[in-house]
């Protein structure tokens, strides 16, 4: 068997973050319209893996990923080693609009999962200008805590073996095994209370359920997207942010999970390219509209 | 409901590798019947079928038998899959010294998995 390259391209690229100056990775495949794509909590932009492979994608969309800091191969600031990791709503926001100004992409398409779901509600809401349209996947406005989550940093306890295990179950029961288990991988290898600090941003700090209704699709469209077998994010949940926001679109995606672009990416994606070809249906009356 | 427990999981070596730091009893309840499995490095040495006057064990699990009949099931309905599904749907408590049970998520999660009918999910 000879040697391969997948088309994507990763790069280090320097950023002061909150007033400190970080290293970031960030990998990007296709030319087009920029995808930005956000990966979940205790992961990273591996999970869109099989987007930045998928030429019916990478043929229209410039598709973007970067690892948040702390992340995959995205180091923590200066100074971690004395701090705990805490995602608050505040940095979440400036580091995706850091990221773009930094990359210079002008109205990216964004796509978020989970945590990414959540903070693309908070920019549909904050910042709709910034963006041709915004895609939520396992986007909720909230979640109530359901385990402890000091079980996922303490020494006693294996940090990457109990990361994959909490969420194993989050993966649908069709997942292929190879991509289940990548999927799992990447928990078992983050960083020390990692996944736990993204979880303050997750099920404490990053609730938007009072203000989810004021999110305007006009401004932005706004499609959300859910597997049917997440516990965490689930259907029900996204389908109530949905009817709380006029001209929101939610489908529930059957037999998916909380990770869908990278635990089944084939079923995934004939959820996502219809949706990826009316944003640049819509993109395109847009501009043939102005004067 | 978890004679076959035993011989399935210990018939399952990468299983039983996994639990090699595992020794334990804990105790499962199936509606109001008690059940003690007691596990020695990753191998299940028994299980015992209640009612008992006074259980040791280092944690609980606890659902009604119809939480545990779907979950149980070849092919769980969403919200029945996962043992963190059903403590998320409030239905399964999980008592006791849960740094064990959280420790060894992964074995607890698959061994348990072993009593849904051959050719199930995972």
């Amino acid at each position: 068997m000879s040697a391969r390259f997948e088309p994507i391209i990763g790069r280090y690229m320097h950023l002061d973050l909150f007033g400190k100056p970080h290293r970031l990775y960030v990998e990007e495949a296709g030319q087009g319209t920029p995808l930005l794509c956000l990966h979940t909590a205790g992961s990273d932009g591996r999970q869109y893996r099989a987007l930045m492979n998928e030429k019916r994608i990478t043929s229209r969309y410039r598709v973007i990923a970067f690892d948040m800091p702390w992340h995959g191969k995205s180091s923590p600031p200066a100074g971690w080693h004395n701090e705990e990791y805490q995602l608050t709503s505040a940095q979440y926001t400036t580091m995706v609009l850091s990221v773009m100004t930094a990359l210079e992409l002008d109205r990216p398409v964004l796509i978020g999962c989970s945590i990414g779901g959540r903070i693309a509600l908070h920019l549909a809401l904050e910042h709709p200008q910034a963006f041709r349209a915004i895609i939520g996947l396992q986007a909720g406005a909230h979640i109530d805590p359901y385990y402890d989550v000091n079980f996922l940093h303490r020494p006693d306890i294996h940090g990457g073996e109990v990361c994959a295990a909490i969420v194993s179950g989050l993966v649908g029961p069709d997942a292929p095994e190879k991509e289940r288990w990548e999927t799992l991988w990447h928990y078992m290898q983050g960083g020390p209370g990692v996944f736990k600090g993204d979880l303050y941003f997750y099920k404490i700090d990053g609730d938007i359920r009072s203000r989810v209704a004021d999110i305007d699709t006009g401004r932005c469209p706004l499609f959300l997207l859910s597997g049917e077998y997440d516990y965490s994010c689930t259907p029900e949940e996204t389908l109530g942010v949905a009817r709380r926001i006029p001209g929101c679109e939610a489908t529930i995606m059957k037999g998916l999970g909380h990770f869908p672009m990278s635990e089944n990416p084939g079923e995934f994606l004939k959820y996502l390219l219809p949706v990826l070809e009316r944003i640049a249906a819509t993109s395109a009356d847009a501009a043939a509209a102005r004067p | 409901m978890l004679e076959a427990l035993k011989e399935r999981v210990n018939a399952d070596a990468a299983l039983v590798r996994r639990g090699r730091y595992l020794t334990t009893t804990f105790l499962m309840e199936i509606g109001e019947m008690p059940w003690l499995i007691s596990i020695f490095e990753g191998r299940i040495v028994s299980v015992a079928r209640g009612p008992f006057v006074m259980p040791s064990s280092s944690f609980a699990l606890r659902s009604s038998e119809a939480e545990w009949q779907k979950f149980f099931s070849a092919h769980p309905p969403p919200g029945s899959n996962d043992l963190m599904a059903l403590i998320r749907r409030r239905v399964l408590k999980a008592e006791g010294d849960l740094k064990v049970f959280m420790a060894h998520l992964r074995y607890f999660k698959e061994a348990l998995a072993k009593l849904r009918p051959i050719g199930g999910s995972a």
